[in-house]
């Protein structure tokens, strides 16, 4: 793997089980990602974004093909191994937030922490770093059910960096947004990715994202139809 | 250690669900703790009035005797052995004869045992020294069921009729002189105290016993030839069989109010773990195992017993004490019981049963949080993140 390289996927497949056959959402899949990048996998419902976005972040596994992420093969991971992988290298953000509702949104930043095993102090300062970077420190002590959509999918993206992955996977992650709110959590994240080089990876079919993507892979079919860099069109 | 922690804030912040479940545990364990408490109370009460009462600290039968018999009645007494006779000038042995006879109070004819006791005894609590008084009639001792089931009162007298040792039948009136209140049935129903020395006259049986009661904590008890000696554990066997047919009745009760409790919580683990798919996905994305994830749901199901058995302890310690020190009184009648019951019970609550039960409560709980949380193993992160399983 070439230094900068930090996924690389050759010949991936993905069968699903469907009834007594298969169905292949990803068919002899071959790309790799640098470090830095702010690439996106864009496509219509059902390309198989979503199913390439998971096994890159090791929460499902290959049919054929390989798939490195960090030098670890995600094929063959042990389960303890693959949690070590998502919890100390990898940030996650979701469609729908996937934030605790329970726990307040210092909380909910500061979970993975929690499971790195940092110390009280160290877990303080990094919260308060990442909820900063976010603009959400006055809602610090709030519950999730009190924020809107966009304070919601902030918190995520705050909860994606606290730890300063490697890579950030985002399924979506304007889907349940506004213009407004859309454009807000996007400035956002294409400032951490210039201020910490951090990856970015989406998978999304939005145009207000798209305009953004400095790398576009056009999947359709479970296939690359498209990669290409993009000159910034907003 | 994290679980710990993000189990109690999961749990807090389920609510109502969680108080709920919770006030149910802790009735279960206050319920459990009384009842065994009182069946302990019972238990230890019972002996203590029935030692007191009845057995002393042992008794010695002559061979011929058996209290289930009556018929053997005439066979079973006994001149006294020698030295029996020196324990019981020092206090240490009691001597009771036992006949049949019957007594006609207000024309009605009722059988009835006759008990002859030294007045001047000092080793049970039946309050013999009335029976010295020097009235023309002969003085009799009897419980209260007795003198409510044959309708007498102090200074009723009544004619009572018996057979000498010839066989020859004998009778006279009789007084009685006290109504004395016992919890122990069988020194009380069907049955009549006369002093020892006239009733040994009454069936010219001089010097004859068919018991002799030794005092409290007898050990070592010598052999008397043609007596047989009957330990406290022989005499208290009635006590210890009941006490545990109902402790075994009372497993039933424990079991369905522990069932009951953990039904609750089976369901609400069922429930948090379907309805927090996501969250569980999410934890998972966020990098724990699918182990650490079902050790997490476990715990905080686990939790509720902890949050219970805090919660019994702050409303049951006031009640459990109150009623340890103030009695219960009990509506039933000893009698239907054939086992002393006293009308005032006082639970007795041990650490043993405190911890015991703590124990059962704890583990029944965590076994029933885990089974459901099993489930988090077989699903799939992906369909759990988008909240998709069915
Ligand atoms: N667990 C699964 N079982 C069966 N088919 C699946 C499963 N997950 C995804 N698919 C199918 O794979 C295809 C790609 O899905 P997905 O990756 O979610 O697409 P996208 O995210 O681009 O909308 C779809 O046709 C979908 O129905
Ligand atoms: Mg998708």
């Amino acid at each position: 793997m070439e230094n900068s390289q930090i996924i690389k996927i050759t010949e991936l497949v993905k069968d699903f089980p469907v009834g007594t056959g298969s169905f292949r959402a990803l068919d002899h899949i071959n790309l790799s990602f640098g470090k830095g990048e702010f690439a996106g996998l864009v496509g219509p419902s059902g390309s198989g974004k979503t199913t390439l976005l998971n096994i890159m972040g090791s929460l499902d596994t290959p049919s054929q093909g390989e798939v490195k992420v960090l030098d670890f093969n995600v094929g063959e991971l042990s389960a303890r191994e693959s949690a070590t992988l998502r919890k100390s290298k990898l940030g996650f953000i979701f469609q729908s937030y996937n934030l605790l509702p329970v726990y307040t949104v210092y909380e909910n930043v500061e979970f993975p922490l929690l499971l790195l095993e940092f110390t009280a102090q160290e877990r303080k300062k990094m919260v308060l770093d990442a909820l900063e970077w976010v603009g959400l420190t006055p809602k610090m002590k709030s519950k999730p059910n009190m924020l809107s959509g966009g304070e919601c999918q902030r918190v995520a993206i705050a909860r994606a960096m606290v730890k300063k992955p490697m890579i950030v996977l985002a399924d979506e992650p304007t889907a349940n947004l506004d213009a407004e709110n859309s454009h807000h959590i996007l400035r956002t994240m294409e400032k951490l990715n210039r201020e910490l080089n951090t990856s970015f990876l989406f998978a999304t079919h939005d145009e207000k994202v798209i305009s953004y993507l400095k790398r576009r892979i056009v999947l359709a079919d479970g296939k690359v139809e498209i990669d290409e860099k993009t000159a910034i069109t907003k | 250690m994290l679980s710990l922690k993000l189990a109690f804030k999961n749990l807090i912040g389920a609510g109502l669900r969680t108080w709920l479940n919770v006030f149910v545990l802790s009735l279960a364990f206050v319920i459990i703790i009384w009842h065994k408490g009182m069946l302990d109370g019972w238990d230890r009460q019972a002996r203590t009035d029935m030692i007191a009462w009845e057995c002393g600290g042992g008794q010695y039968w002559q061979q011929n005797y058996d209290p289930y018999d009556p018929f053997t009645l005439t066979e079973s007494h006994a001149a006294m052995p020698g030295d029996a006779i020196s324990k019981e000038k020092d206090g240490k042995l009691l001597p009771i004869l036992i006949s049949q006879g019957s007594i006609y109070p207000g024309g009605r004819i009722q059988s009835v045992l006759i008990k002859g006791i030294v007045p001047s005894q000092k080793i049970l609590a039946i309050p013999s020294v009335v029976l010295d008084t020097g009235i023309t009639e002969i003085p009799v001792l009897i419980g209260q069921h007795m003198a409510k089931a044959n309708r007498l009162k102090i200074g009723d007298v009544f004619s009572m009729r018996w057979r000498t040792s010839s066989g020859a039948f004998d009778a006279a009136d009789a007084r009685v002189v006290r109504i004395f209140r016992s919890s122990v049935p069988s020194v009380d129903g069907g049955q009549l105290w006369v002093s020892l020395p006239t009733l040994q006259k009454m069936l010219n049986m001089p010097g004859q016993a068919t018991l002799l009661v030794t005092s409290q904590g007898t050990i070592n008890p010598v052999t008397f030839n043609g007596w047989k000696f009957k330990d406290l554990d022989f005499l208290l066997m009635d006590v210890t069989n009941i006490i545990k047919a109902k402790s075994a009745s009372g497993v039933v009760l424990w079991f369905i109010l522990l069932l009951l409790a953990m039904l609750a919580i089976f369901d609400t683990q069922v429930l948090s773990i379907f309805r927090r798919q996501k969250e569980i996905g999410t934890c998972v994305a966020l990098g724990m195992t699918k182990g650490q994830v079902i050790r997490l749901f476990t715990v905080e199901g686990a939790m509720h017993s902890v949050f219970a058995i805090i919660l019994a302890m702050a409303w049951g310690t006031p009640l459990l004490y109150l009623q340890a020190t103030k009695g219960i009184s009990m509506p039933v009648n000893s009698q239907d019981f054939g086992i002393s019951m006293a009308d005032v019970l006082y639970p007795v609550y041990s650490l043993g049963l405190v911890v015991t039960t703590t124990l059962i409560v704890f583990v029944t709980t965590t076994i029933v949080s885990f089974l459901p949380s099993r489930k988090i193993a077989k699903m799939n992160p992906t369909d759990a993140i988008r909240g998709k399983i069915k």
